[in-house]
């Protein structure tokens, strides 16, 4: 019997809806949230007793919470671990955290299914894992204070310990486990009539704990997908086309590939997902002789509608595209920009760019599949398990809820693990061989065929007024579709003029908290390069693109209006209508960083300058408020150095101090390298970039002073994993302008750009 | 079928002289703390010693080292507690960690070296290897805050032997 397809049944996933229980097992104390009724009856049949389980206290006093997001390097999994023991009581040397698997009692309690991005897990599991802890905490009390024979009320919970101080009696979580006496059942009501504690009671939200999975990242023990093994395992190699996407298979000759040692089958991939196209895999006994043979194998291609297509035909398209009147849906439409533009002081009209990006995590591209019965498991670290699972089991042509995913740590996510392409060849390849087969991407597969960053297109229009006020922006943003191509409807956002949905994840930022009377933005998307390089959702999404134009538009308007970029931006941030409560947080974060970085305070040498930014990333509902002061330098051959990056963010609520600022820090290194560092390019329908040494990340020694400040004003928790890329590009290339007077409008910055746009 | 010492153990592999040392380690070994990244010694993830040197196991033949002494992640100290290990957890560094064991490896061959190194020859030595997750800031603090405890035990006598 398959435990995993008895719960696939239709079960409410509306936690509004559904009991919590406490109760015990086998395995000690479990707790979660369950479609069955009561208590008594899983009491009553233990063996039967399987509530979904979001955490569960062993007779040792072990807690482990099971963690429904996928952990690749926020230390999320430690995040909900520090949450539930803040309302459970438990000493932290106590929790351990354990890695979900694709059953839908994991999917998240806001989203309703499982997936990790957006910034979102901490702010969208805050309160289910903190009422989860709080219930936990009252079934053990409850147990403790019936043991003790004293009242509930008197008890102290502290360290994983219950006390009661009048008679001095104490005991420990495992203790009350072990009695058996720790049941109890909220109904929904209940659960949510738990008073949490309030901040100022918190003794571990706002700790900077040691992340549980940090020691296993020290000594080689943590376990990512690619080191699964699993006996009689076979291992794949993929060739991929020269053509990201649409070619096909024309032959295989796999005579040379036969005399490699182990050599068992080269495949074809048939694959009714869409998700690949054209790719061989090559399967032995080691991933060496797999990659050898995968060298050896001789295949015809038929390369496609996109065989011919480059970047430059992807940009063509787009200003094609942009210039159509009838171009796109509406995201944002107040007012009359048109009219304003008519009766403005000023007009200025700018192009912004951004090129092909790779997410190039250090983990290539990897899963493992086994078909064991007529269950297929598959074993890779991922970001939608949801989805992920319902493509793998279309690449072995059964229903998906005969797939199980065994998730891992992954070794980087950044978006690239919302994709599900690496399960293809493996499942396919099992089938084939009828053994468990690893595939690995070579880092040639891997950077060649990432859904990518889309190059992106943006033509932003300003009207000023004759009081350098800005009346009027209307703002196009041209690019593939990436979230589209799920085709999931719940994930497209319906279009203000009614045209049908659009995929918001290529215009969210573009949404500011500026007070603009009469402001469109328009979302077209870009078929061409829709279908050549098929997109994917890299570390910020949109917000990496829009704010690049919309901040280096607005310091255009204030140089345009004689204003000081800052000041300009914090007369906008005026809190009006619908901006209220957001824009002044966001002007409240802008003069944070300022602060720290003596914008303004002093003159700065020759060829140095400093530029701002300010977002609301990740969408208008889920901001962090960022704000970046950027100092660079910049030499007459137009060569930039960044020499400090300053980044203030209002998270509202600080879980884990030290995890913020490192992932602020991650994310405003990522900003930088892709505003200075990384670009892919297509040519003849293929990325030209195949590995670290034309497609270059930050390395250490390009590493700025950066410095950081988290403010905490005890608002809702928000997300840290990504705001802060979106504040960089935008900051430095303000900066380069204020050194130079040169304004860059492509990324990644370069050399030459910079020279050519400098005033003779 | 090549012997090969690692971490103190003779071992013989499967795998023939021209097989990357990664793949030998991490498939026949079964050791999967040393990590492949990109195959083309471009980023430092697949790092190990072989008699106290750093290098790029994904750019080492199997046949190459037969009787040298290679050392990986997990033999770098006995119980994970190098220095370097107890530094890297006390600044917290790794965020996906998939990086991290390359890291260490190529710190140590540096610390072995040099117990007292400049803020720039942490990087020069450093700089092939390459974090996605950036967390480039505070392996140099753990560096230096195992520098600072290898060279305070080798004041007081208790020195350790390079890999």
């Amino acid at each position: 019997m398959n435990k995993h397809i008895k719960t696939v049944k239709a079960e409410t996933t509306d936690l509004s809806r559904r009991s919590f229980l406490v109760g015990t097992a086998a395995t000690g104390l479990v707790l979660g949230y369950a479609g069955v009724p009561g208590i008594g009856e899983a009491l009553a049949a233990p063996a039967n007793f399987e509530p979904s389980v979001w955490y569960a206290i062993a007779p040792d006093g072990l807690v482990t919470v099971t963690c429904g997001k996928a952990d690749m390097g926020q230390h999320i999994a430690s995040t909900m671990a520090q949450i539930v023991a803040e309302e459970l009581g438990a000493k932290w040397s106590d929790m351990r955290v354990a890695l979900a698997s694709n059953d839908p009692k994991f999917n998240d309690p806001v989203l309703g299914a499982q997936i990790t991005g957006g910034s979102w897990s901490t702010m969208m599991n805050f309160d289910a894992m903190s009422r989860a802890g709080a219930a936990g905490r009252m079934a053990l009390a409850d147990g403790a204070a019936a043991a003790m024979g004293v009242p509930a009320s008197e008890l102290v919970v502290r360290d994983s310990v219950i006390s009661h101080p009048k008679s001095k009696k104490s005991m420990s979580f495992a203790e009350i486990v072990k009695s058996g006496k720790a049941t109890k059942t909220f109904t929904p009501d209940e659960l949510k009539a738990i008073k949490l504690k309030t901040p100022d009671q918190y003794t571990m939200i706002g700790v900077s704990v040691p992340q549980l999975d940090i020691p296993s990242k020290t000594n080689g023990t943590a376990k990512y997908g690619i080191d699964v093994m699993l006996p009689g395992m076979a291992y794949g190699a993929v060739v991929t086309p020269p053509v990201r996407f649409g070619a096909t298979v024309k032959s295989v000759d796999d005579s040379a590939a036969r005399k490699v040692p182990g050599f068992i089958k080269a495949i074809t991939l048939d694959d009714k997902t869409g998700t690949t196209s054209g790719w061989v895999v090559a399967v032995a006994g080691t991933y060496a002789n797999a990659k050898k043979a995968a060298q050896a194998l001789k295949i015809a291609y038929d390369g496609g509608p996109n065989a011919k297509v480059s970047s430059q035909s992807l940009l063509d398209e787009a200003k094609r595209l942009q210039k159509l009147e009838d171009s796109g849906q509406f995201f944002v439409k107040d007012g009359d920009p048109a009219a304003a533009f008519g009766t403005a002081a000023k007009v200025l009209e700018a192009e912004y760019t951004t090129s092909i990006n790779i997410h190039a995590p250090m983990e290539p591209m990897n899963a493992t599949a086994e078909f064991k019965g007529d269950i297929l498991h598959i074993y890779s670290g991922n970001q939608f398990a949801t989805r992920s699972g319902a493509i793998a089991a279309g690449a072995a042509g059964i229903d998906p809820k005969f797939v199980v995913m065994h998730q891992m740590w992954l070794g980087g996510g950044f978006g690239r693990r919302l994709d599900a392409d690496m399960m293809i060849p493996a499942v396919q390849a099992a089938k084939a061989i009828g053994k468990p087969v690893k595939v690995i991407y070579t880092r040639e597969n891997d950077m060649t065929m990432d859904f990518s960053r889309p190059l992106t297109y943006q033509k932003v229009k300003a009207g000023v007024d004759g009081d350098g006020k800005l009346v009027a922006l209307s703002h196009d943003v041209v690019s593939a579709w990436p979230t589209q191509r799920w085709g999931i409807p719940d994930f497209l956002t319906p279009s203000v003029d009614k045209k049908g949905p659009l995929d918001s994840f290529t215009v969210n930022g573009a949404d500011f908290f500026y007070t603009v009377p009469n402001h469109y933005v328009r979302a077209i998307k870009n078929e061409m390069a829709h279908n050549a390089t098929p997109s994917g959702q890299l570390r910020s999404v949109a917000p990496g693109w829009t704010f690049w134009a919309v901040e280096s538009m607005i310091d255009e308007i204030a140089t345009a209006a004689g204003k000081d970029p800052a000041q300009f931006r914090i007369s906008l941030l005026d809190g009006a209508g619908k901006n209220d409560g957001g824009a002044q947080r966001l002007r409240n974060t802008l003069l944070a960083a300022m602060g720290l970085a003596g914008y303004g305070t002093k003159q700065l040498p020759k060829g140095e300058g400093m530029g701002v930014a300010c977002v609301s990333s990740q969408e208008r509902a889920t901001a962090s408020w960022t704000a970046c002061v950027a100092h660079v330098a910049v030499a007459p051959s137009g060569e930039v150095t960044v020499k400090k990056l300053t980044v203030a963010t209002d998270v509202g609520t600080q879980v884990h101090p030290d995890n913020i600022r490192a992932q602020v820090e991650g994310a405003a290194l990522w900003g930088l390298s892709l505003a200075m560092y990384e670009k892919a390019t297509l040519k003849d329908g293929g990325i030209e970039q195949t590995n670290f040494d034309s497609y270059t990340p930050l390395r250490m020694s390009q590493m700025p002073e950066v410095a950081i400040a988290v403010i905490a004003n005890g608002e809702k928790a928000t997300g840290v994993g990504e705001p802060a890329v979106t504040v960089i590009a935008p900051a430095i290339g303000n900066a380069i302008f204020n050194a130079s007077g040169a304004r860059v409008r492509a990324l990644p910055i370069t050399a030459e750009a910079v020279k050519g746009a400098m005033k003779a | 079928m090549p012997n090969l010492t690692i971490n103190g153990r003779s071992m013989s592999v499967d795998a023939a002289n021209d097989t990357p040392l990664l793949w030998a380690i991490r498939e026949q070994l079964q050791m999967t703390g040393t990590k492949f990244g990109c195959g083309a010694g471009l980023c430092g993830a697949c790092t190990v010693h072989v008699n106290g040197e750093a290098v790029r196991s994904c750019q080492t033949m199997v046949g190459d080292v037969a009787g040298k002494k290679i050392t990986t992640i997990e033999g770098l100290a006995a119980k994970g507690d190098h220095p370097l290990q107890k530094a890297w957890i006390a600044e917290q560094v790794p965020q996906c960690g998939y990086c991290q064991s390359g890291q260490i490896m190529q710190a140590a061959s540096l610390l072995a070296k040099n117990p007292n190194p400049t803020k720039e020859e942490v990087v020069a030595h450093m700089d092939g290897n390459l974090c996605r997750c950036m967390t480039y800031s505070r392996i140099q603090k753990a560096i230096m805050r195992a520098a600072t405890e290898m060279r305070t035990a080798s004041a007081s006598g208790n020195e350790r032997r390079p890999t």
